[in-house]
């Protein structure tokens, strides 16, 4: 279970790829492997967005990060996570966030990778502001799914 | 009491400020450091309320060395 808050942009394929070769014991272990990537857009509410700042509480959500991922585990029965969760300044295509879920049988693997994204959504505190053109707005709510 | 008072996102810039220590021996619940520490501004709509980094709400009773936050709904992912 592995749980990253990073500053700087990332590769999400390469940090699946590393994970699963800094843990040996998981090979031939594993049967499915679900992920889910968020990445940043460049419109929203029918606006262009031209970049995006996302602020949030460092070890409020270290902590909440950190019990959803372990609830994941209680509720299916999964051999790994991987959270990576960007913050600070981003660019539209700019991955904003890497889940995975590895487990035995994609019955675990799918429907914990969900429950990661949606408990992140609705208790994880980031917030996004938004650029567009000269003004600035913040984000008031997730679309639902 | 002394209580360590955040404010995060669009309630950051409402309230005009991102933290502030308070020490003052007339707070027992997170209402009371709201009152206090946003200056008496009215509770913002959907706010959110954390003590100690667990969510909470207005009424829940807050005590000394406690760090408590203030936000705007959630929008990460």
């Amino acid at each position: 279970m592995s749980v990253e808050l990073r500053g700087e942009p990332f590769d999400p394929w390469q940090e699946l790829q590393n994970h699963q070769n800094a843990k040996p014991e998981l090979a031939g272990k594993f049967g499915a492997t679900s992920i889910f990537i968020g990445t940043m857009r460049d419109f929203n509410d029918g606006n262009d967005v031209q970049a995006m700042t996302l602020e949030h509480y460092p070890a409020m959500t270290q902590k909440h990060l950190d019990t959803i991922s372990s609830e994941a585990g209680e509720r299916w029965d999964i051999l790994d996570t991987l959270v990576i969760h960007r913050y600070g300044d981003i660019q539209p295509n700019d991955p904003i966030v890497l889940l995975a879920v590895w487990s035995a049988h994609r019955s675990e693997s799918f429907p914990a990778c969900r429950y990661l994204i949606e408990e992140l959504k609705t208790r994880a505190p980031f917030w996004k502001q938004e650029k567009t053109g000269a003004n600035s707005r913040w984000v008031e709510y997730n679309t639902p799914e | 009491m002394s209580i360590t008072v955040k404010f995060f996102a669009s309630l950051r810039e409402t309230i005009g400020k991102a933290n502030v220590n308070l020490d003052a021996d007339n707070i027992a619940t997170a209402a009371d450091v709201w009152r206090i520490a946003s200056g008496n501004h009215e509770p913002v709509d959907n706010m959110l309320i954390a003590i100690n980094m667990e969510y909470a709400n207005l009424g829940e009773t807050v005590k000394d060395g406690d760090e408590v936050a203030f936000f705007p709904p959630v929008t990460g992912g």
